[in-house]
């Protein structure tokens, strides 16, 4: 029993890790590409758009494999990895991370995306005869404006991130500590029927995806009472 | 167009399918209307002066030149003031947040210009919605603090874009006077652009008048007005407004008397204006009609001597005509509408001195600018 609990709490620790740093690398990243694609007059920005919304679509074990090439010690993770003598990004916790921003870049990106389009022209107009530079309007206008598109960009790359199982078990495997997160180890624990076990996980994901929607559905409501 | 002119905008091109080619000049102080139908253009010749669109041309405010063949300044290095439709305040941000985001939320003491902080909220009456969020605040309050964030961004020149065309006619009417005291109290130029003869009436210097992205006619609101070969004299609410100062108030009958170039006008009311102050009027062409001889008893108040100047028949059953006041024809001008039948009857002629009698009732007094 105590050997389990440590094992559940090594995975769900591990997730937690995962999920937050890959949320705050999406939010810098995702941010200025939401931007881009709602403020650019750029015929190809919605070929960019459905490249970015690509992992909605494809099914994870193709984008594992993928990212499994990428990784590896003949793609571009490897080179990245040889910098820190390492063989290879693919089956650590480093390379979970590459893998779960691509995977959950379309669910931070969309909602940003779509608060800054909900902006309009206008407020940011008015920011720029009022002397603001173009930095300037961003911070001051853009940024506060779409808050609730962030609230929501980042709940949603987390909670997904969560949840991810076919990319992790692609590039990750199953390495205690290392890679084994929530899902994978619900996964193991039902392979060796060990039912209570899995059952404990999967009820704690259940709970955690019902508070996730509902603080988010409150928090919005209220974000939007105060905005308008 | 003469030594008084240091606004200078020129742009032609298109946009959005729509040509524009127009270039005037506007004397660098009063209120510039820009006045046309819709889609003639009067709001991107504002977004060009602000450098929100870009046409080719030029635009030049005093010595500072935004735009030639070489150069475009950005619209955040422009000393502009725009006034938008909608009032568009930061939802995200308080009045004073609002009033204060061109300086970074500092307050600064008045610019040689008269404006500061505390003239702007003065002059606007901003005072008590200082730390309200934009949404609790009524259309017109919105539009009141959105002309008071423009001016303390230190405009050159104040754009303002229809700016009472969203609201409704109660908070026009609530607005407008702080307009005409803005007007009045200000050194700064003002471009604005309205569909609504009478804001022009009220409150414009100079006119520009535009047509499908052209300009139509340019210069001083009285000399547009009176000119029957521009369509603004032939139209059905045609009207003159007059510069007049207060000469005298007569108690017993509770009647102001208004002198302007070549002749005075009796009013009802108006006590509390003081004598030598400056108003404005405004005579409607079909508040005007004809007598060839001084009429002995009339009720009508106002019959002034006058010149017929020139005429044009409007079509077979309608002449407008434009009357010097005063027999040796120096003084302002008015319009009249009359029949081609009274036309006839009266044998009236360009150069005949008649008697212009003008209805009280239709003389509404209008604050100048000093």
């Amino acid at each position: 029993m105590q050997g389990l609990s440590s094992e559940i709490w090594i995975s769900v620790r591990l997730t937690v890790a995962l999920a937050a740093t890959t949320t705050v690398i999406l939010l810098i990243v995702g941010t200025p590409v939401a931007w881009w694609l709602a403020r650019s007059r750029a015929r190809w920005k919605e070929a960019v758009a459905a490249v970015v919304a690509l992992p909605l679509v494809l099914p994870p074990t193709v984008l594992g494999f993928y990212l499994l090439v990428a990784l590896g010690p003949d793609g571009p993770g490897g080179a990245i990895a040889g910098l820190w003598g390492a063989r290879t990004l693919a089956f650590t916790f480093e390379g979970l991370v590459i893998g779960s921003v691509v995977y959950s870049l379309p669910f931070v990106v969309q909602p940003i995306r779509n608060a800054f389009e909900a902006i309009g022209d206008r407020p940011l107009e008015v920011a720029a005869t009022l002397r603001a530079s173009p930095a300037r309007v961003f911070w001051t206008v853009a940024m506060p404006l779409a808050r609730p598109g962030f609230l929501t960009g980042a709940v949603l790359g987390f909670a997904h991130t969560v949840g991810e199982f076919g990319v992790v078990l692609m590039i990750g495997g199953n390495i205690p500590g290392e890679t084994k997160v929530l899902s994978v180890a619900i996964y193991d624990f039902v392979e060796t029927l060990q039912w209570r076990e899995a059952d404990i996980l999967a009820a704690g994901m259940v709970v955690f995806a019902f508070a996730v929607i509902l603080a988010m559905t409150l928090i919005e409501k209220r974000m939007r009472r105060a905005g308008s | 167009m003469n030594g008084t002119d240091t606004i200078h905008v020129a742009l032609s091109g298109s946009l959005d399918d729509f040509d524009l080619d127009v270039a005037f000049d506007a004397p660098g102080h009063g209120l510039t209307a820009l006045f046309g139908p819709s889609g003639c253009g009067k709001t991107t010749i504002l977004r060009c002066i602000a450098g929100l669109n870009r046409l080719a041309g030029a635009c030049r405010i005093e010595e500072d030149i935004w735009q030639d063949e070489t150069r475009f300044t950005p619209t955040h290095k422009r000393a502009v003031g725009y006034v938008f439709q909608e009032a568009s305040l930061f939802p995200h941000l308080s009045v004073r947040d609002n009033l204060l985001y061109s300086s970074g939320g500092r307050v600064k003491p008045a610019a040689s210009n008269g404006v500061g902080f505390e003239e702007v909220v003065d002059l606007l009456d901003l005072d008590r919605l200082m730390q309200r969020g934009p949404q609790r605040l009524s259309g017109g309050e919105r539009q009141r603090v959105a002309v008071g964030r423009a001016l303390l961004s230190q405009p050159r020149i104040l754009l303002m874009d229809e700016p009472l065309s969203a609201l409704d006619r109660q908070s026009r009417d609530e607005i407008l006077p702080f307009l005409e005291r803005l007007h009045r109290s200000l050194a700064i130029p003002v471009f604005y652009v309205t569909h609504d003869m009478s804001e022009v009436e009220r409150l414009a210097d100079h006119l520009i008048l535009l047509d499908a992205g052209r300009v139509v006619a340019s210069g001083p609101l009285g000399v547009l007005q009176s000119d029957t070969t521009l369509p603004l004299a032939l139209q059905r609410g045609a009207a003159v407004t007059l510069d007049a100062v207060v000469s005298d108030y007569d108690a017993a009958y509770g009647l102001t008397r208004f002198d302007v170039r070549g002749g005075s006008f009796l009013i009802p009311g108006s006590a509390d204006m003081p004598t030598g102050s400056r108003q404005r009027l405004r005579i409607g062409a079909s508040d005007v009609s004809l007598a060839l001889e001084k009429p002995a008893s009339t009720s009508i108040l106002n019959v002034l001597p006058a010149t017929i100047s020139s005429s044009r028949a409007l079509d077979d059953r309608e002449i407008v005509m434009v009357l010097t006041l005063g027999h040796d024809s120096n003084g302002e001008q008015l319009l009249a509408r009359i029949t081609r039948r009274s036309w006839d009857l009266l044998e009236l002629q360009d150069g005949r001195p008649v008697f212009a009698q003008i209805k009280s009732a239709a003389l509404a007094p209008r604050r100048l600018p000093q």
